[in-house]
């Protein structure tokens, strides 16, 4: 409680206005009301909600310029990945050919899944080494290593191993989260405006390091499905139309070279997996420049041939590459 | 040379930081890539309260609880000292009704001396502890650490989570969140017209240190041949326990701002000296508490003859991983949201009323939100009662020596929904999704005639009761909006004896 101060009581009576005063008074409102009125006219739009104009990007082409001098896919069998991968890209020109000093390098594993290794859901942790390792031997400035996972992607990444591997190799691991999209022109039949993981837009080179898995829906996951997992948005519905919205991603995203796992082959069960009875090993890898002689060739593990697959005809037709892969130049080798 | 001991208001303030910073430290690293062997309930099993309702209502001090005797027992020899000490709500009190709400000087015999209906807070305890004894656990509707704990996890950490600095990678939303915040923020402003009035007139736990500290032998002691009247230990007195006076101990909460104010070092904390004023006994009138018994050993019949999951088996009502049989689980679960904090899919949400009043906010899977991650069993970690039973994750997936998997439900397929059912769409995300080997959801190929007379190959999916766990993946990431086109119920759940649907399972 304050008492009241009797000095500082207000006046009963008003005194009259002087001339100055009220002149004054007046022009400070009249400039008022006339920037009340200027603002408002300045603010009224014909639009109910006025929105930033989003930018829609466009993917750039990862691909090299093609030769003859090395083959589009090279085959390796072996029982240890890091001799088997330095094989194959040997085999395809060696890293110096990907990979030029400075390049900032996105390596795309499959890691959709809470599973372990071997469980063959993700792809191997030692081949997302390996493959990270010998991007910095060729110099690479950064070495990033993402996904968009179906389960909690701190958990996919832990258990898949593949953090790990990324952290021995001195690997980025960029987990996007809500605000890592840019919306994206695919420029597809079925896919046209999306969002993408923004890492594909701020990086020099591409590498899909896909898995060799069966799917109930498309058959199989392989180098174009791994696709999927640079998206964001309602990426549930493209399953309505599987096959035409996976030629629409491998069109979009043109890798500088994809190296498939096929040392563990997950047979049935596909995506997710989870038993051991659903693994088979293959021990070997396989790179190629070729997405879809790649997808192709991988088959053979699922005991599929691809005229039950849709997806290679129509990636062929839109000229993504061979369906039959015998006519790929390739190598085959042990190591 | 003289050695100058740091002072007792001093030392209170490390310990309230440390703690207040050790809570916090606790509620953000409560995260599967964070949290290590961290005990993240660890104020929770501190908390007497909760340790003797839960044992009220179910006869055993559940593992972590032991630590509450580390509370408990200090004070009963050196009073309530928890409530400014450790608790994190009375800390935040302490800041907003000395710093954010400061009043005047001479407004302190006003603010902070001891009035008739600070008793509240002791017929609130015994109407809570009457009810924990016939079975019902509802002390976590007001007890201060689930309180706040309860807050920050569900409402405040997510808004206070943005794109510069960020806690999560998916910023959660909870049902309800904001209501449960809106008491928190409530209770705080009311510091506005009283310092901590909250913990002055409400707190069940402040009540319940308050009876254990009566017996204790120090004290805070005033001189009164040296005390001259000013009353200027009111001026940051916390627990209005008027040590101007005859100083009550069981409201006193060693906050030590009165020795620290006293400009005649009348006043002291320890053993009473041969001039030390009297103090005065626990202020509770015997005729209103057992009123209060008396009145709330009604509540818990009301409760179970309402309709409620206790009562009945409700389909929406899905609980996390190892939770117990609802009557048990109701014996348990203090409404404390750790299990919700930690839930990395956001799929675990305080309930409204969905599960009967009994069971406001506690916790159930609402699979729109989020699913129950087939590896995970951070519930059942972190749960400081029991009520999620800490699971292994062999024994959540059945695998060895456990012989079924830990089912939460069932899903049902949706026909007039199902994209390949009901409009020649395919699909199967569920399928996909599916985490078991071999797969609860499996398909057939059929040939259909569409409408324009054309044949269209699709794959129709089915469901296998006994193979499916509840986890509600299928749900989560059916691309049908709204209401999903397999849509789980908590049916054919472990935990329940009667909530089946198979004779064979």
């Amino acid at each position: 409680m304050t008492i009241p101060d009797p000095k500082k009581r207000r006046p009963r009576t008003q005194t009259p206005w002087s001339r100055r005063q009220f002149m004054t008074r007046l022009a400070t409102l009249a400039g008022g009301a006339t920037a009340l009125t200027a603002s408002g006219i300045w603010l009224r739009g014909s639009e109910p909600v006025r929105h930033r104009a989003v930018e829609i990007v466009k993917l750039k082409d990862f691909r090299l310029p093609a030769t003859t001098l090395h083959p589009l896919m090279a085959i390796v069998h072996g029982e240890h990945v890091e001799p088997m991968l330095r094989e194959a890209i040997h085999q395809l020109g060696g890293i110096n050919r990907f990979i030029q000093k400075g390049d900032r390098v996105l390596l795309k594993p499959n890691v959709g899944w809470d599973r372990m290794p071997e469980q063959a859901a993700n792809t191997g942790p030692e081949l997302v080494l390996a493959m990270a390792r010998l991007c910095h031997e060729a110099h690479a400035e950064t070495v990033w290593v993402t996904d968009v996972s179906l389960n909690d992607p701190a958990r996919c990444f832990h258990r898949s191993g593949i953090q790990q591997a990324a952290q021995q190799a001195n690997a980025q691991v960029f987990i996007p989260g809500k605000d890592d999209f840019l919306t994206t022109d695919m420029g597809g039949k079925l896919l046209k405006i999306w969002s993408v993981n923004r890492l594909f837009h701020q990086v020099d080179k591409v590498i899909n390091l896909p898995i060799v898995k069966h799917h109930s829906l498309s058959g199989c996951t392989l180098a174009m499905k791994n696709w999927y997992g640079i998206i964001g948005g309602r990426r549930n519905q493209l399953h309505q139309e599987i096959h035409t919205s996976i030629v629409d991603l491998a069109a979009a995203v043109r890798p500088t070279l994809t190296v498939m796992d096929a040392t563990r082959v997950l047979k049935h069960n596909g995506p997710t997996g989870g038993s051991l009875d659903d693994v088979a090993r293959y021990n070997t890898l396989i790179a190629s420049l070729d997405e879809v002689a790649l997808d192709s060739y991988a088959l053979g593990y699922l005991d599929l041939t691809p005229d039950k697959i849709p997806f290679l005809s129509l990636a062929e037709a839109r000229g993504l590459g061979k369906v039959r892969w015998q006519d790929v130049t390739r190598s085959e080798s042990q190591v | 040379m003289k050695i100058s001991l740091p002072r007792l208001r001093t030392i209170r303030r490390i310990y309230a930081t440390f703690f207040f910073g050790l809570f916090l430290f606790l509620l953000l690293i409560a995260d599967f890539s964070h949290m290590k062997g961290y005990d993240i309930p660890l104020f929770l099993e501190i908390d007497p309260l909760v340790a003797v309702s839960g044992l009220l209502t179910s006869q055993t001090l559940y593992k972590g609880m032991l630590l509450s005797l580390l509370v408990l027992v200090p004070t009963l020899f050196f009073g309530r000292f928890f409530c400014s000490w450790v608790c994190p709500l009375g800390i935040m009190h302490q800041l907003f009704g000395l710093r954010v709400f400061a009043h005047r000087p001479s407004l302190s015999l006003n603010a902070n001396s001891y009035r008739p209906w600070f008793r509240v807070k002791y017929y609130l305890l015994a109407g809570f502890l009457v009810v924990a004894l016939t079975g019902g656990m509802q002390i976590g509707l007001l007890d201060p650490i689930a309180l706040v704990f309860r807050s920050a996890a569900v409402s405040l950490l997510p808004a206070l989570d943005n794109p510069g600095w960020t806690i999560y990678p998916h910023t959660p939303i909870f049902y309800g969140g904001m209501s449960i915040t809106l008491f928190l923020l409530l209770i705080l402003a009311a510091n506005r017209f009283m310092p901590r009035i909250w913990c002055r007139v409400l707190c069940p736990l402040g009540a319940f240190l308050g009876v254990a500290s009566r017996w204790s032998p120090f004290g805070i002691q005033r001189d009164v041949d040296r005390c001259n009247g000013c009353n200027k230990c009111l001026h940051h007195c916390q627990g209005a326990c008027d040590p101007h006076a005859q100083w009550r101990r069981s409201e006193c909460h060693l906050c030590m701002n009165c020795i620290e104010d006293c400009p005649e070092a009348a006043l002291h904390y320890g053993l009473p000296a041969t001039r030390s004023s009297v103090h005065l006994p626990l202020d509770i009138n015997r005729r209103r508490l057992l009123e209060t018994c008396i009145g709330s050993l009604a509540l818990l019949p009301l409760m179970r003859h309402s309709a409620s999951a206790v009562t009945l088996d409700l389909a929406p009502v899905i609980r996390p991983p190892g939770s117990l049989a609802e009557e048990d689980f109701a014996k348990r679960c203090i409404k404390c949201s750790a299990c919700m904090r930690v839930c990395p899919t956001n799929a675990l949400q305080p309930t409204l009323l969905e599960a009967g009043w009994e069971q406001l906010w506690t916790p159930v899977l609402i699979p729109r939100i989020g699913y129950c991650e087939h590896h995970c069993v951070l519930c059942g970690l972190v749960c400081p009662t029991g009520a999620i039973r800490a699971l292994s994750v062999d024994e959540k997936l059945g695998r060895p020596p456990f012989d079924s998997p830990i089912r939460l439900g069932t899903a049902f397929f949706d026909r007039g929904r199902y994209l390949p059912w009901a409009m020649d769409v395919p699909c199967i995300v569920c399928e996909e999704v599916c985490p078991t080997s071999p797969k609860a959801i499996w398909y057939q190929t059929v040939t259909v005639t569409t409408r324009e007379h054309a044949t269209l190959s699709l794959k129709q999916p089915y469901l296998k009761p006994d193979l499916c766990i509840g986890c509600g993946i299928c749900e989560h990431k059916c691309p049908v909006g709204g209401e999903a086109a397999i849509r789980v119920s908590s049916i054919g759940e472990s935990r329940s004896a009667t909530n089946r649907m198979l004779l064979k399972s």
